[in-house]
């Protein structure tokens, strides 16, 4: 999933200071999985606002979506969205971005910073996993991804600066090559990293679009 | 000859190579820079010239290489992954080749994390044995890694780093072999003090047929402190610090410890110049150049041959 983080109070305060009536826009899929900007984040974040406006000076509403990185349900604002001046989404950056498309009109302010794509560790604990750098090579290391997880991005790892297993940049980051050593050996697959990997297709350099198979005909005709 | 440098001819005329490592200053201070040359030159064979060491912002290495040059020093242009991409890697390494520089030491880099920039964006658009790929590329092909031709090719002999010490151990010679299928002509390692588990290692570089193919010159830095050995061993990154190493420093009068570091030292090249499968030294005196000659003199490494 993808994981964000609620924004500084003080930050978002910032933002909307000056509007009038402002709509708080959560999101029910990552970010409420994350605990960073779903329907029970909405609430409490208007409740600080209010708190800290007080009720006359900016009237806030909430509204929590199911996804807001899809236009059917970005459809739902579209009745109530004249009520007000301003919105705050508590989305990811894609969400946020596709409101933004929605109501070209209306000024948008992020409440979280969308952090990664990754893991549930545990509630409320979440770990990177995948820069989606576009050409996956996890079946080479051993299902441990080295452009997020090593340091470097390195694909021909360990560096020298690797420390019993530890990362050079701290002690408690495992250091990604040590694993994928470990892993592979135990698999008895470590023949997979004694060939070089060649320099990396960065594909992700570009704003990129994915037309899956069979809709090509379909994007065509949506222009 | 693939470059011709100095390096080169050294190890192909079958002498035990010495080489030495200059810092470029913390600014423009050119007259620091030549007072370090002035200690290496004539006693080493070649110096390698830093990249933003440890992530600190410092003079271009091939600007500094070319400094060096001018002196009469040979360098070894430093090149690391953290700052640069493939297209200003290949333009520097034409532009070091064509003022001159022979040889080039490929590196990943130490983190930006750590220096004085850690806000940094690290590039690492390709790793250091894609590096030495490259410049390989380069120099035999006469291609760039897009794969154009280049119309003049730049004739580096190519150098990467070892690090024989960081576990897992049993992969250590594997990645050697990756660096030396890579396109390693020389091989620098990480400062040696533990002499058990080198051995080792440049055991299974022989046994793996590596040594034939590869000039490996291990890394010695002696120790001035009990200090720095203390240091060295808990706070550095990849550092194999017996504490026998440790207690033999402890063990003298304390105004002799800097002495007995470069004894130790000594001891060590002394070993390396009979060991099988060593082609030479990479002498890291860091902050410590003015005491290069006398590290040469008495570790019997002068006067260096001209060839
Ligand atoms: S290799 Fe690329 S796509 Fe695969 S996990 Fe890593 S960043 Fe994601
Ligand atoms: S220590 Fe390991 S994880 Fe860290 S940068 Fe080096 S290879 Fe990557």
């Amino acid at each position: 999933m993808i994981v964000a983080e609620r924004k500084p109070f003080d930050e978002i305060k910032g933002m909307v200071a000056g509007y009038k009536k402002v709509l708080t826009i959560g999101c029910g899929t990552c970010v409420a999985v994350c605990l960073a900007g779903g329907s029970k984040e909405v609430e409490t974040l208007n409740a600080e606002l209010k708190l800290n406006f007080g009720r006359d000076k900016i009237e806030f509403g909430s509204k929590t979506l199911e996804r807001q990185c899809d236009m059917e349900f970005l459809e739902e604002l579209d009745e109530i969205a004249g009520d007000y001046d301003a919105f705050v989404s508590m989305a990811c950056g894609a969400g946020i971005q596709f409101l933004a498309e929605r109501f070209p009109d209306k000024p948008v302010f992020p409440a979280v910073d969308t952090s990664f794509i990754g893991v549930n560790l545990d509630v409320g604990w979440y770990e990177e996993k995948c820069r989606a750098c576009g050409s996956c090579v996890l079946g080479l290391t051993g299902g441990i991804c080295p452009v997020t997880m090593c340091a470097k991005s390195l694909f021909n790892g360990p560096c020298g600066g690797t420390n019993n297993g530890s990362c050079e940049i701290n002690k408690d980051q495992p250091c990604a090559w040590f694993k994928i050593y470990e892993r592979l050996a135990a698999q008895g697959r470590l023949d997979q990293i004694k060939e070089i990997s060649p320099p990396n297709d960065w594909r992700n350099q570009i704003p990129r679009k994915i037309i899956q198979p069979g809709y090509e005909e379909r994007v065509k005709a949506l222009g | 000859m693939k470059s011709g440098s100095n390096l080169e001819k050294i190890l192909k005329a079958g002498h035990f190579a010495f080489t030495g490592e200059v810092g470029p200053p913390r600014g423009a201070d050119v007259e620091a820079l030549k007072k370090k040359i002035s200690f290496l030159k004539g006693n080493v064979d070649m110096a390698n010239v830093t990249d933003n060491q440890t992530a600190m912002v410092r003079m271009s290495s091939w600007a500094a290489s070319l400094i060096c040059l001018e002196q009469g020093l040979e360098p070894n242009f430093q090149m690391v992954c953290r700052d640069r991409n493939r297209l200003a890697m290949q333009s520097d390494i034409l532009g070091a080749y064509a003022h001159g520089i022979r040889n080039m030491l490929c590196l990943s880099g130490d983190h930006q994390q750590f220096g004085d920039h850690p806000q940094a964006k690290g590039v690492f658009d390709i790793d250091s044995m894609q590096l030495l790929g490259m410049a390989k590329k380069m120099r035999d092909e006469g291609k760039f890694l897009g794969g154009a031709d280049i119309d003049v090719a730049p004739k580096l002999f190519l150098g990467a780093a070892a690090n024989p010490f960081a576990e897992p151990f049993e992969w250590r010679v594997h990645r050697l072999a990756k660096k030396v299928n890579a396109g390693a002509d020389f091989i620098q390692t990480q400062c040696v003090y533990n002499m058990a588990k080198i051995r080792e290692w440049i055991r299974q570089a022989n046994d793996m047929g590596l040594t034939e193919k590869v000039a490996i010159l291990p890394g010695i830095t002696p120790m001035k402190s009990v200090g720095m050995a203390k240091y060295m061993k808990n706070k550095v990154p990849g550092m194999d610090v017996p504490d026998e190493i440790i207690k033999r420093l402890q063990g003298v009068d304390k105004k002799k410890v800097a002495d007995e570091g470069i004894k130790i030292a000594c001891e060590q090249i002394a070993e390396f110049k009979e060991m099988k499968g060593v082609s030479g030294v990479h002498l890291m005196a860091i902050e410590w150049e003015h005491r290069v000659p006398e590290i040469a003199e008495r570790a019997g490494m002068l006067p260096r041959p001209e060839v």
